[in-house]
């Protein structure tokens, strides 16, 4: 019994030594743990912050959009209105021929996309693919055009489409954006890249050169069409500075210009219905990004780099 | 060869050729053809007053007001996206949904129609009723004006600039990082290099094309601000944050001096073009890596 108990004595008091020794080794480790762990939470909540940054103004645009205009004056604010005001969307519609707007925007962001598929393509291959006199001569016209911005010349384009009588027209619009410097400098890296003897076996099938740049070459450059289809279109949706400058009446105006009257219309800015108007805007833009972010991404950030 | 197949380049080039001549480079002439004018838009008849445009310019209190503060607004804006985008870079450089989603939502800003971002800016910059306001009430700050002090307007512009930029710089420094070969990186933890240093000897470096890339690009498009300007604040209070865009409207749309807003227009293509052409000097001589 005794030997036992001493055993068993020996046993806790073992027990206890190596739980002590394993106490003061585990307080390091878990001391360290915890650190890790703060770090770990710090970051996230940094991270949380950030993200607060950017997602709670346009949470606040939303917000604002569904209330009524004594709501958006009460302190400390309220995020989720009682009642949404629905109405405020109807009446931003109908602070102008916002229907009209809204077709004008698809005419011409699509249209100028049309237009550029149609000159880009062509002109990207032969810039990448012909050898032909005066072609750097013709390449460094395209190389100034890229790097100088078009918001410098606004307006002797003003006055030159005013003189061609395309003011206030949906061509006025499309004209100076029918082609891209950056997109034939984009597709024209694309085609470069595409093996010499692919085309060499296509044409030893007697392929004509269209079927090989329509069959062949184009789906191999898909993805940097898709790219700069995606850059072009927000871009051109997007844009208010030219729409603006090229139009002194509604009929060719755009979705941007009419969201930016809205303003100017109430006097006292109506912000529940100005925001209102602006998700109308945003959230087309803002739907397309969430579903193909990775694609728009790459879009604007990687094509900048090379 | 036929006489078709040397044609053909031509035929596929000409199009484009065709349009960025009519809406490119002519208008860059007709431009400075322009500026040697006095011409009101309506009158048949242009005058021709050689220099005195750029005289006239020069010696406007307006325009040396315009230029400083365009001048002011660029430098903020380019300095600050461009350091705190590499501090975000260097932080969110990382793998995972969750840093994608991270990335995303501060890259969202930049396809967002400069139009939304400056009305819900506008807002939240309004003195009374603005979410800013209340924000840094909860600090305890006394309300600021934003936009309706001369005093704050232009750094308010930069804040709304800076925010709408810092995602897609982010985004760009992340891929230049990542572009950086990893076994640099291996190289230096081997040698034991501490953080500081692998920034210094290693990061800083290899970025420096990325950087100088972004640093001409924001620099180019801060020096062409319109949109904001023209939605925020029309150049106000008190010219503050009248810039050389916005500068060239007015006088060339409300005010109808053709000549004189050509003018001002040649002057901001110098500038652009001074900086295009140091871009491309710098590139290729000095930070390539390769």
């Amino acid at each position: 019994m005794k030997a036992t108990k001493s055993g068993l004595l020996v046993e806790t008091g073992d027990a206890a030594l190596t739980r002590g020794m394993e106490g003061s080794r585990g307080n390091r480790i878990s001391l360290i743990r915890a650190g890790r762990a703060a770090l770990r939470v710090l970051n996230w909540l940094c991270m949380l912050l950030l993200v607060l940054v950017f997602a709670l103004p346009f949470g606040w645009m939303i917000s604002t959009s569904l209330k009524t205009m004594p709501e958006t004056m009460i302190f400390p604010p309220e995020w989720i209105p009682k009642q949404p005001v629905w109405q405020n969307y109807a009446d931003a519609w109908n602070t102008g021929p916002f229907l009209r707007y809204f077709m004008n925007s698809v005419i011409i962001a699509i249209g100028i996309l049309i237009c550029q598929a149609l000159t880009i393509i062509p002109a990207a291959y032969a810039f990448a693919r012909y050898q032909f006199i005066g072609s750097k001569l013709l390449f460094s016209v395209v190389m100034v055009t890229l790097m100088i911005p078009a918001q410098l010349i606004f307006l002797p384009v003003y006055l030159e489409l005013s003189a061609l009588k395309l003011l206030n027209t949906h061509l006025g619009l499309i004209l100076p954006f029918a082609s891209s410097a950056f997109g034939i400098f984009l597709l024209r890296q694309g085609f470069m890249q595409v093996p010499e003897e692919l085309i060499e076996a296509a044409r030893l099938d007697q392929a004509k050169e269209w079927k090989i740049i329509a069959k062949l070459m184009v789906p191999m450059v898909k993805p940097v069409l898709i790219t700069f289809a995606l850059f072009s279109f927000i871009a051109h949706w997007n844009d208010y500075f030219w729409p603006l400058v090229m139009t002194t009446n509604e009929t060719a105006r755009t979705l941007p210009l009419g969201i930016a009257k809205i303003r100017e219309v109430e006097g006292v800015a109506t912000w529940n219905t100005l925001m209102a108007g602006n998700l109308i805007l945003v959230a087309p833009i803002l739907v397309v990004f969430f579903f193909s972010q990775r694609h728009i991404i790459r879009a604007f950030v990687y094509s900048g780099v090379k | 060869m036929t006489v078709w197949e040397k044609l053909r380049p031509y035929g596929m080039v000409a199009p484009s050729i065709v349009i960025f001549s009519m809406f490119f480079i002519y208008p860059i002439f007709y431009m400075i053809y322009l500026s040697f004018y006095d011409w009101n838009f309506i009158s048949p008849t242009k005058t021709f007053v050689g220099l005195q445009n750029f005289k006239d310019l020069l010696l406007d209190e307006d325009f040396r007001k315009v230029l400083s503060n365009t001048t002011v607004y660029t430098l903020l804006t380019v300095t600050l996206t461009t350091v705190l985008s590499l501090l975000l870079a260097l932080w969110l450089n990382r793998k995972g949904f969750f840093h994608a989603f991270v990335q995303g939502a501060i890259f969202s800003p930049h396809i967002i129609s400069l139009v939304s971002i400056s009305l819900l800016w506008s807002w939240l910059m309004d003195p009374e009723y603005g979410l800013l306001n209340w924000v840094i009430g909860l600090f305890g700050f006394d309300k600021l004006q934003w936009l309706s002090h001369p005093g704050t307007a232009l750094v308010s512009l930069v804040i709304v600039a800076v925010w709408k930029g810092l995602g897609y710089n982010t985004l760009v420094f992340i891929a230049g990082l990542q572009s950086i070969p990893s076994d640099i990186f291996e190289a230096a933890a081997l040698d034991q290099s501490k953080p500081w240093t692998t920034f210094r000897r290693i990061i800083l470096p290899m970025l420096s094309p990325t950087i100088f890339f972004l640093v001409i690009i924001n620099m180019i498009g801060s020096f062409q601000v319109f949109e904001t300007i023209a939605i925020m604040t029309q150049g106000g209070p008190v010219n503050s944050t009248n810039t050389l865009v916005y500068y060239i409207y007015e006088n060339g749309f409300r005010f109808f001096k053709i000549g004189y807003a050509s003018a001002a227009g040649v002057i901001l293509l110098a500038i652009v073009g001074a900086l295009t052409i140091i871009y491309f000097r710098l590139l290729s001589s000095r930070v390539h890596y390769r």
